[in-house]
């Protein structure tokens, strides 16, 4: 008896399962972690998943959590859709966190309707110059921009640690932290008594228009087109250097709104671990979310789910709050597997 | 004086090229086979624990690294099953490989060592030195086994790689995996043995770290190391002579920033230590299309 694997396309029903069954194979092969630290798997998932939703402080910290995410998630379904592989939403994110705090701190005194868009755009456009080299090289050399946006991640974090401990140390205590930026460009809170902010408005607001500009635009559609294949896009007459140079900056940019909004949002000043991996989460929430905008959405809440869920299940059954970050990782892992694995049948020959 | 602290940079670039020549070797093996592996921070940040873990429990620094071994093996099996048996993108395993041990080594260490005030440490592997009491080379020289096995492994994996049917076959699929099957050769299975080594390689770099030069386990025990290998690797332009060459200069590079630092001069070092990724990407720039990375690299091999 032979076997034979043939690729056959699975049906849109069936995709539209993966995210469900990827969450039940993440539980069940993150259940082994549990078990391993004598804990009940399925009470520890009570606590992941449905007790922070029970009370208004944490499932408000959901949104909190999933703030960062809906933005770096964006920059990377941006850049991912045309095909450019920006590894840089770490560096990006860094650059708009560095660029907010040099702002908000000169921004002493200044009304917060003119200082909270300056926040904004610094945010941004810093971002977007974090991402100006790579695109360049990728651009007008062919230069691979894995490599390159992924050292400029580490770049960035030297020039803020040098920042840092030089010329913006805390004359105080010594500590390697910023001043304090002006509370006039501190983001608006949307709700008392918690840490939920306006940057979650503008992640969203973010979210539209880039679904906007992926489907309905020229520039999206010319950005797909070289996603599903530059050398026909070539063909039919796309500029796809141009084109990739666009999406890299603006996917750039959107990771520095990111950061930016971290500062003026919820840290009010400069520490190294502003980012600490929340460039890398946008990429797998963007898969998460099989790089589509709209999909986003949901797909950053259930992180954040699982962020503020690990801190619950450590204070109620003391697991190490680590068991957030490799649930994520893994459910990147197996959704990323499920779409591959969907496309295939076994036949008997 | 300035003897004693040029004994000490060069006693220091060895000592800090060693895990950038492990992992390096590890992600050469690995990328001559077709694969790029962002999954090295991750696997040295297992390693690293792993490693102290096994040493701290058993007692012994070998059995620790022996278990680290295993790890890595275990991370190159995982990074093989999703990228070469599934075809799964290899940008997006390697850093999700990344995320997930460093997190799994990270709760693991909560779980055995809770949050303790002192950091559990263990006594490090014992320094060798061949050039007793001769001036300068003595102390330059004075290194731990692993450092002398690291140096030693760059001819070996060389010869491997250039002069053996398992290299040919490596490079055959790394370059051409259609030709290497219509040749007779399972590129699937070869690919995964690349991983093995790999994974081997870059979690004695993460070992090194924690039982030979730290005796601890940290955080930040990694700090980058893995990116800088990924750079190297270029830098190397894929081969294992560049790989001595390129970590004798990075690692010196380091060497000379901490040394500078300890003498108390007024440098901005954070700012130096840029210079090697800069250095990288120049290169990678100027070399443009003559870099000659295996052309099969990021492309899952399926037969029709």
């Amino acid at each position: 008896m032979k076997f034979r694997i043939e690729r056959i396309p699975a049906p849109i029903w069936m995709r539209a399962l993966i995210p469900l069954a990827s969450i039940i194979v993440t539980f069940m092969i993150t259940s082994i972690l549990i078990l391993l630290a004598g804990g009940n798997p399925l009470e520890a998932y009570y606590y992941f998943l449905i007790a922070p939703l029970g009370d208004r402080v944490s499932a408000l910290e959901v949104l909190v959590k999933a703030t960062p995410l809906l933005l770096t998630g964006a920059c990377a379904i941006f850049a991912f859709s045309a095909g450019y592989w920006n590894i840089g939403g770490e560096g990006q994110f860094l650059a708009g966190a560095f660029a907010a705090t040099g702002a908000g701190i000169l921004l002493q005194g200044v009304p917060s309707a003119i200082a909270i868009p300056i926040m904004i755009l610094v945010s941004f456009l810093a971002g977007m110059l974090w991402a100006l080299i790579p695109a360049w090289l990728k651009a007008k050399l062919a230069v691979d921009e894995v490599v390159t946006t992924l050292l400029f991640n580490s770049i960035i974090l030297f020039i803020i640690s040098y920042t840092l401990n030089n010329i913006w140390r805390n004359p105080l205590t010594g500590w390697p932290q910023s001043p304090e930026i002006s509370e006039t460009a501190h983001y608006i809170k949307l709700i008392a008594r918690s840490r939920l902010h306006m940057g979650f408005i503008v992640a969203i607001v973010v979210i539209v228009i880039e679904w906007f500009v992926l489907a309905r635009t020229s520039l999206g559609l010319r950005m797909r087109a070289i996603g599903l294949g530059k050398e026909a896009a070539r063909f039919a007459g796309i500029n796809v250097n141009g084109t990739l140079f666009i999406a890299a900056l603006i996917s750039g940019g959107i990771a520095g709104l990111a950061g930016g909004g971290d500062i003026a949002g919820i840290h009010f000043h400069l520490i190294e671990a502003v980012a600490s991996g929340l460039g890398y989460s946008g990429i797998i929430v963007a898969m998460f979310a099989a790089l589509n905008p709209i999909a986003l959405i949901p797909s950053a809440l259930f992180l954040g789910l699982i962020d503020t869920g690990a801190q619950t299940v450590s204070r109620a059954l003391g697991l190490p709050t680590y068991l957030g970050d490799a649930v994520q990782a893994t459910l990147l892992l197996v959704t990323l597997s499920m779409f591959v694995l969907l496309n295939y049948r076994i036949k008997r020959v | 004086m300035e003897n004693i602290f040029i004994v000490g940079l060069l006693a220091a670039t060895l000592r800090v090229a060693t895990p950038l020549i492990f992992g390096t070797l590890g992600e050469l093996f690995s990328e001559r086979s077709g694969v790029l592996n962002l999954g090295i921070e991750g696997t040295m940040f297992l390693g690293a624990f792993v490693g102290f873990v096994g040493a701290k429990t058993t007692g012994s620094l070998w059995l620790g690294l022996g278990m680290a071994i295993l790890a890595g093996v275990i991370a190159g099996l995982v990074m093989s099953l999703l990228t070469v048996r599934l075809g799964v993108n290899q940008h997006v395993t390697g850093l999700g490989l990344t995320l997930l041990w460093t997190a799994v080594s990270l709760f693991g260490f909560r779980l055995i060592f809770g949050e303790p005030s002192v950091m559990p440490s263990i006594d490090t592997f014992p320094t060798i030195s061949p050039f007793t009491n001769v001036p300068y080379l003595g102390p330059i020289f004075e290194q731990r086994l692993l450092t002398y096995i690291a140096f030693a492994l760059i001819p070996i994996v060389g010869w491997v790689i250039n002069r053996t049917r398992f290299g040919l076959s490596i490079r055959a699929v790394g370059e051409n995996p259609e030709a290497a099957d219509a040749a007779g050769l399972n590129v699937l299975w070869i690919r995964t043995q690349s991983q093995m080594i790999a994974g081997a390689l870059m979690a004695v770099a993460g070992a090194f770290l924690s039982e030979a030069m730290l005796g601890a386990m940290s955080f930040g025990i990694i700090s980058g190391r893995g990116w800088v290998c990924i750079a190297l690797i270029i830098f190397a332009n894929w081969k294992a002579v560049g790989v001595l060459w390129g970590s004798l200069l990075f690692g010196g590079f380091f060497a000379l920033q901490l040394a500078l630092q300890a003498t108390g001069l007024k440098l901005p070092y954070e700012l130096l230590l840029t210079l090697p990724y800069i250095v990288t990407i120049l290169a990678l720039t100027i070399a443009g299309r003559n870099v000659s990375a295996p052309s099969a690299m990021l492309k899952p091999y399926k037969r029709e």
